[in-house]
């Protein structure tokens, strides 16, 4: 049932002792949408999703799981949900297999454990002993211990934090593969390329609020800017000192800022702004030793709305 | 049935159990080694023969009367010498003049000293011609069933069960939780007691080798007797492994690292070990404290297998150590329920 809120969140906040992890959101997530939580650590985002998995306690506001709610109905919601933590250590000294089998166990209906294996494509290790396993094969498991109850919602919570490129992108194809497949999923994740490209719908949080929240393509037109041009000058010689003023004030700029010996400009018009650009430096007799050009990402938006990166902290 | 979230669970206690080679060591190698050393400390061994020195032959005829005594006869510096570097226990001299008998010269502070003395003088008052008032004859002990090693045994067993019990469990959830594995495991539909019954039924599967290793080994090795109701003693064994698993399990309720719950299991079995009368009978301790040792569920576990086994007791004369077992078993087990955190 496409359209349909598979998860309504409204209000919520918690706080820990004296640190306000949520402080006031709301989410709305549609049947069969992938729906990206992105920020920094410590945004508030596991909190979150925790309470979204009924293992955290919300201080207010409500939470509506598949038109259900954890304090009337959560062993029916448990049977519904498939669930992938951040840090969790499965018994090393179990296989695979019957990691699987355990898992299986706990559900009444969904795929077994050869069809769970299969799912993440890790059949050739069906035997292996967890302990054994690579960083992304773990995690692989830990997604396949998710679906063996064949949920109609999944919560993923950083599903590739830690994990090399290669390991990373395996698991990209396999989230697409459940994303095509139909599959309803809420993932967080503070890599914004993730974000980008596996959500359909993407909310940025910051210190437990929601900043900004839509598509990516919505959320990157919403700063005004298509593209980034990052350029370095050799400023010190011959006394020359860069004058930025001169730079911010081009056509189609909309933002001059410095980060570590760069210069990072937002433009709306590339055509137009890298060669306005190479006059102004050649007016103002500064060689240029670095020039970047990319499209706007969230990550620019992150920066654009807070004023940080993502992985500041 | 395979699928049974109980069954899922328990072949999992068992396959970290056996995949775990110090485990099976601890559990299994250690108390066996421990048995057999004790039994071999503590042997009852035939009455020893004491070495004495006599300085005259004289002397050294007549302490040869007494069987228990190994006379050399030595000049009367070498016996001097001898019986200061603990060589001879005793050297038996004549008294200088006008005095005369005889000098025994010993220490007193040493058991074997004192004893040698009694036996040289005794022998030498026979030989001088000395007649005992009324005659005695000997009748001697040694049956099963009063040795050390049949002491020994059940104080084992019991100090076995309450030790796996609590260990196996506690260190289990810990870990569980450490790792957030626990965390984990509660956000399935997992029903919570199946998780916490697994652990009693895993112990159940081990009891018979908890318990019946110790047991063939003292029965096989050092004859140690089997006279009560088997049935009682499977089922004490079967309480107590239910009372220290509950005892484990309230252990481990909330600690969140490994040494805590080390800590905690030790504080909660070191004074067992010493108190509920594993190597000693509890009874040296005052009689003020007797109330306290009783209550305690190692004291009602090796008090109940003592009388089982040694003075063949039955459920009936069990029923006090049954009581305060399941009292620990409804306390432990009820606490735990209510003060369990999952993650």
């Amino acid at each position: 049932m496409p359209g349909k809120a598979a998860l309504r969140v409204r209000n919520l906040r918690k706080t820990y002792k004296d640190v306000v992890a949520v402080n006031g959101i709301d989410l709305e997530i549609l049947s069969g949408e992938c729906f990206g939580l992105l920020g920094p650590n410590g945004a508030g985002k596991t909190t979150t999703i925790e309470i979204c998995e009924g293992l955290t306690e919300a201080d207010s506001g409500e939470v509506h799981v598949l038109g259900l709610r954890w304090n009337s109905d959560a062993p029916t919601l448990r049977q519904k949900l498939g669930i992938q933590l951040q840090e969790t250590q499965l018994a090393e000294k179990l296989t695979v297999f019957e990691t699987l089998s355990l898992f299986r166990s706990f559900f009444r209906q969904g795929p077994g454990a050869e069809e769970a294996l299969r799912m993440v494509q890790l059949e050739e290790k069906r035997n292996a002993r967890v302990g054994a396993l690579s960083g992304g094969q773990k995690q692989r498991l830990a997604l396949a211990c998710a679906l063996v109850g064949d949920p109609e919602l999944l919560f993923l919570d950083e599903p590739t934090t830690g994990l090399d490129p290669q390991a990373r992108r395996q698991l990209w194809d396999l989230i697409e593969e459940f994303k095509a497949a139909g599959r309803t999923i809420l993932l967080t994740t503070h890599y914004m390329e993730e974000a980008e490209r596996l959500c359909g719908r993407v909310a940025i949080m910051d210190h437990g609020k929601i900043i900004a929240q839509g598509t990516p393509r919505e959320l990157i037109a919403s700063i005004g800017v298509e593209h980034v041009v990052e350029f370095s000058a050799a400023a010190t010689t011959n006394d020359r000192v860069l004058d930025l003023a001169g730079i911010g004030a081009m056509a189609g700029v909309r933002d001059v800022r410095t980060e570590n010996g760069s210069v990072l400009l937002h433009v709306t018009e590339l055509h137009k702004a890298v060669p306005g650009l190479l006059d102004e430096l050649g007016r103002q007799g500064i060689p240029l030793t670095e020039l970047r050009t990319h499209s706007a990402t969230l990550e620019d938006v992150f920066v654009h709305l807070t004023g940080r990166h993502l992985r500041d902290e | 049935m395979s699928n049974h979230p109980l069954v899922q669970l328990t072949l999992m206690r068992m396959r970290e159990f056996i995949r775990e080679p110090e485990a099976l060591f601890w559990s299994m190698i250690f108390p066996i080694a421990l048995a057999a050393g004790l039994g071999i400390a503590f042997r009852n061994r035939p009455p020893e023969v004491l070495k004495v020195a006599a300085v005259t032959p004289q002397l050294a005829e007549a302490l040869r009367q007494e069987k228990l005594l190994d006379v050399t006869q030595l000049s009367p510096q070498l016996a001097e010498e001898f019986v200061r570097t603990g060589k001879v226990a005793l050297v038996a001299a004549e008294a200088a003049e006008p005095a005369g008998g005889v000098v025994y010269r010993y220490d007193d502070t040493n058991p074997e000293g004192r004893q040698a003395r009694m036996l040289a003088d005794q022998a030498i008052q026979r030989a001088s011609g000395r007649k005992d008032a009324i005659s005695g004859s000997d009748q001697i002990m040694r049956e099963p069933g009063s040795r050390y090693i049949d002491f020994l045994i059940p104080g084992l067993i019991g100090m076995g069960i309450m030790g796996n019990s609590i260990w196996g469990p506690g260190f289990s959830i810990v870990d569980a939780r450490r790792k957030k594995l626990l965390k984990r495991i509660v956000a399935t539909p997992m029903p919570k007691h199946d998780y916490l019954l697994s652990f009693l039924l895993w112990r159940m599967i081990l009891l018979p080798v908890d318990v019946g290793i110790p047991l063939a080994f003292g029965a096989w090795v050092f004859g140690v007797p089997l006279r009560g109701s088997f049935a009682a003693l499977v089922g004490t064994c079967v309480l107590a492994t239910l009372a220290f698993s509950a005892g484990g399990l309230l252990i481990a309720s909330r600690v969140r690292t490994i040494e805590a719950a080390s800590g905690l299991m030790n504080l909660t079995m070191v004074p067992m070990w010493i108190l509920s009368g594993v190597f000693f009978s509890s009874q040296r301790f005052p009689d003020l404290v007797q109330p306290v040792i009783k209550a305690l569920p190692l004291t009602a576990v090796i008090d109940a297998l003592r009388a089982n086994m040694l003075q063949g007791a039955g459920f009936a004369q069990m029923a006090p150590q049954a009581a305060v077992l399941g009292a620990w078993l409804v306390v432990c087990f009820g606490l735990a329920l209510r003060l369990f955190r999952w993650r």
